[in-house]
């Protein structure tokens, strides 16, 4: 991936990766070590993560086939910014300060993020001081030049989506610049989950975005698991990844449709929501919830497969197998939709690759990244799975990425019917290596959006001591804002659906 | 695409449809001949509904988006999803509402002309506690705007969404008023 000899190496220790199990351990490092790591960002070193506890921050790694969580203590509540040298940290440095009231030192964009003075209380995650809930308002960036006026749009949007504000700036029909204002859905999630007990903490983890819950307790699952040496059985390992791919499926299928709507295509959006409805039809036929809520829970899962659920699930299959590709022909010749998604929302290469961008955002422009074969968490160990990577960076790249996904999914869902071991679906968590009082765990799970990561700390009492999680669109939600400028105001709406970031996920 | 064109015109795909859930088509059918009538009643042949995301986790608006696929088909019971609440006599609400969203929430409702009603969607709207702790959230839609109707569920099946809202039609009362308790009860 990169000439340069591995910075990792330095910390672990090893000359060569643990390939075959990455786990992220994490090293204490010094404000000296914390400072060349910043600067190597971005050159094949991704940032994974970076969040903050009282009187530490961390940052989660990845270098090839590398892994770690590396933590700068910083008792004074600094610590130098890594936004300032790489700026994928920057927005999850304003959301660090606005938590904990950690200071990233030299921080080019210091406004507040979640924070919207609304919650009555500063630094919820530290100090939780309280403080007058009043609103005050947001410095949006300043805009100046002549000819340009500005369109306010959201919380509140036209369509039935996740609230969050845009700030067009436009010149005629030309976006000059978009500024995105989000953490309008933050629930103070994470602070709910610490202290919790870890079946509690679960059903939280499963809520954090709704179209991703199977993902998000997947992550949650496999980091309590990770901390407490725990082995999951078999049976239960392939049925999570049945329910992952399931869910893949539904959201792929809502999305394309939901695409070619926002050209005015509604015939491809009335047939692809069939089919999605079909798929979470078969989901609860067999796990009795259509998003499959709550079935994953650390230790296996809560639900095993409905006695009706196989055959319901590969109906479900051979229709989709039967009937998508008409669809794709469609999608493809249709000259008007065509017109409208080829060269709109250009993403450029080199901006997925300094923002470690997952997804379809990221493999439509070339990054090849899937969590699902780098980390091969199970099943996914024993399956092959080849990432779909387009090169143009536009709507359509992003179209074809799910689109081949659907068919992969399909085929992985065959296989996961096929092999599906006869075990027990649930152990109890074992009691962890025994290192102390509590332990930790982290994960990479690959959602239908991108990576989500997890990463949590648990009690001798199987309760959550810390946690935090990083949803896949914290590093698309700015490529959004470049990828629309210059593009005209009426193409906005495809190039967000075709994003597809979360606002929930993202706000927390 | 000249076959897919065909496909539409050949037949209507709406629901009773599918076979693997008869319970939900049959529903649906009893559901779409009540309405008929309620809603020419009170509302000649329309109610709009503007959706509000409070700081829901999503999934109350997919599966509200799902009301308008095929097998739903709102529109022809006459609920439409509307772009402005000035368009709206419904404002249906999802989530726990974040502080951060609240000011919105009760701008959208102020936005909205009467008569109107509101109806809160999923456990976190009527308040079910998993978020009702949090620094960030108020709680349940009651406690920003007055309720009038709660439809239960995590998140609310179409079908749920689809008899509440349709309850929602059969009502008599002045908006504003509060419902009987049966009334309440509709959709859960
Ligand atoms: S009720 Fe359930 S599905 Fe709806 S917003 Fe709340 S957690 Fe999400």
């Amino acid at each position: 991936m990169t000439a340069r000899p591995p910075f990792l190496a330095k910390l672990t220790g090893r000359a060569e990766p643990d390939a075959t199990k990455r786990r992220w351990r994490r090293y204490p490092i010094d404000p000296a070590a914390w400072d060349e790591l910043c600067g190597a960002l971005g050159t094949g070193l991704d940032l994974v993560s970076l969040w903050g506890e009282p009187g530490a921050v961390h940052m989660a790694l990845r270098e090839g086939d590398e892994a770690v969580i590396v933590t700068l203590p910083c008792p004074s509540g600094r610590y130098p910014s890594v936004g300032r040298l790489h700026a994928p940290a920057v927005r999850l440095e304003r959301a660090v300060q606005d938590l904990t009231g950690l200071v990233a030192e030299g921080l080019p964009d210091a406004r507040p993020w979640l924070d919207h003075n609304r919650w009555g209380v500063r630094h919820p995650l530290w100090s939780a001081e309280p403080v007058a809930a009043d609103g005050a308002p947001y410095p949006f960036l300043p805009v100046e030049g002549e000819g340009l006026h500005q369109i306010p749009v959201g919380p509140v949007h036209a369509g039935v989506i996740e609230p969050g504000h845009f700030r067009f700036t436009v010149n005629g029909e030309a976006v000059v610049r978009l500024e995105q204002r989000l953490g309008y859905a933050h629930k103070g999630t994470a602070a709910l989950m610490t202290g919790a007990p870890l079946a509690h903490a679960g059903r939280l983890a499963g809520r954090i975005s709704g179209d991703s819950t199977v993902a998000y307790a997947l992550a949650f699952a496999l980091a309590v698991e990770e901390a407490t040496g725990s082995q999951v059985p078999d049976r239960a390992q392939w049925l999570r990844g049945l329910m992952a791919e399931l869910e893949r499926l539904a959201n792929h299928l809502g999305d394309i449709g939901a695409i070619a709507n926002d050209a005015a295509f509604a015939i491809l959006h009335a047939h692809t929501g069939m089919l999605r409805e079909q798929v979470l039809r078969a989901s609860h036929t067999a796990f009795g919830h259509r998003l499959m809520m709550d079935r994953i829970v650390p230790g296996g899962v809560a639900q095993d497969l409905a006695a009706e659920g196989r055959a319901a699930i590969a109906a479900t299959v051979g229709h989709i197998r039967r009937v998508f590709p008409k669809l794709v022909e469609v999608y493809d010749e249709t000259n008007s939709l065509q017109d409208r998604v080829v060269g709109t929302g250009v993403v450029r290469p080199e901006w997925v690759n300094q923002f470690a961008t997952g997804g379809f955002v990221g493999r439509a422009a070339g990054r090849a990244f899937d969590a699902r074969r780098w980390a091969a968490y199970a099943p996914y160990h024993s399956l092959t799975v080849e990432p779909p990577v387009f090169e143009q960076g536009d709507v359509n790249a992003r179209v074809w990425v799910r689109i081949r996904e659907v068919e992969q999914s399909l085929t992985l869902i065959d296989r996961m019917l096929e092999t599906l071991p006869s075990d027990p679906i649930l152990a109890p968590l074992g009691s962890g290596p025994a290192a102390g009082p509590e332990t930790e765990g982290a994960a990479l799970v690959e959602s239908f959006r991108g990576d989500v990561f997890f990463w949590v700390r648990v009690t001798a009492e199987g309760r959550v001591a810390a946690c935090h999680f990083r949803d896949p669109s914290w590093f698309q939600w700015p490529l959004l804002e470049a990828a629309v400028e210059a593009n005209i105001v009426a193409d906005f709406p495809l190039c967000n659906k075709s994003f597809n970031c979360a606002y929930s996920g993202h706000d927390g | 695409m000249a076959n897919l064109l065909l496909q539409g015109l050949l037949g209507p795909l709406t629901e009773p449809a599918p076979d693997a859930d008869p319970a939900a088509s049959a529903e649906l059918a009893r559901l779409a001949a009540e309405v008929g009538k309620a809603a020419r009643r009170r509302l000649g042949r329309s109610l709009s509904i503007r959706e509000v995301d409070a700081g829901s986790c999503n999934a109350c608006e997919l599966e509200i988006n799902a009301l308008s696929n095929s097998y739903y088909d709102i529109e022809r019971f006459g609920l439409r999803f509307v772009a402005s609440p000035r368009h709206a006599d419904v404002l249906l609400v999802t989530g726990p509402v974040t502080k951060n969203m609240r000011q919105a929430l009760e701008r959208t409702y102020e936005a909205t002309p009467g008569p109107k009603w509101v109806v809160a969607a999923g456990d976190c709207a009527g308040g079910c506690g998993l978020f009702a702790d949090s620094y960030a959230c108020v709680g349940r839609v009651a406690d920003v705007l007055p309720v009038d109707l709660h439809i239960p569920g995590c998140p609310p099946t179409p079908l749920a969404l689809l008899s509440g809202l349709l309850g929602l039609l059969e009502v008599n009362q002045a908006p504003g008023r509060p419902l009987s308790a049966r009334q309440r009860e509709i959709g859960s």
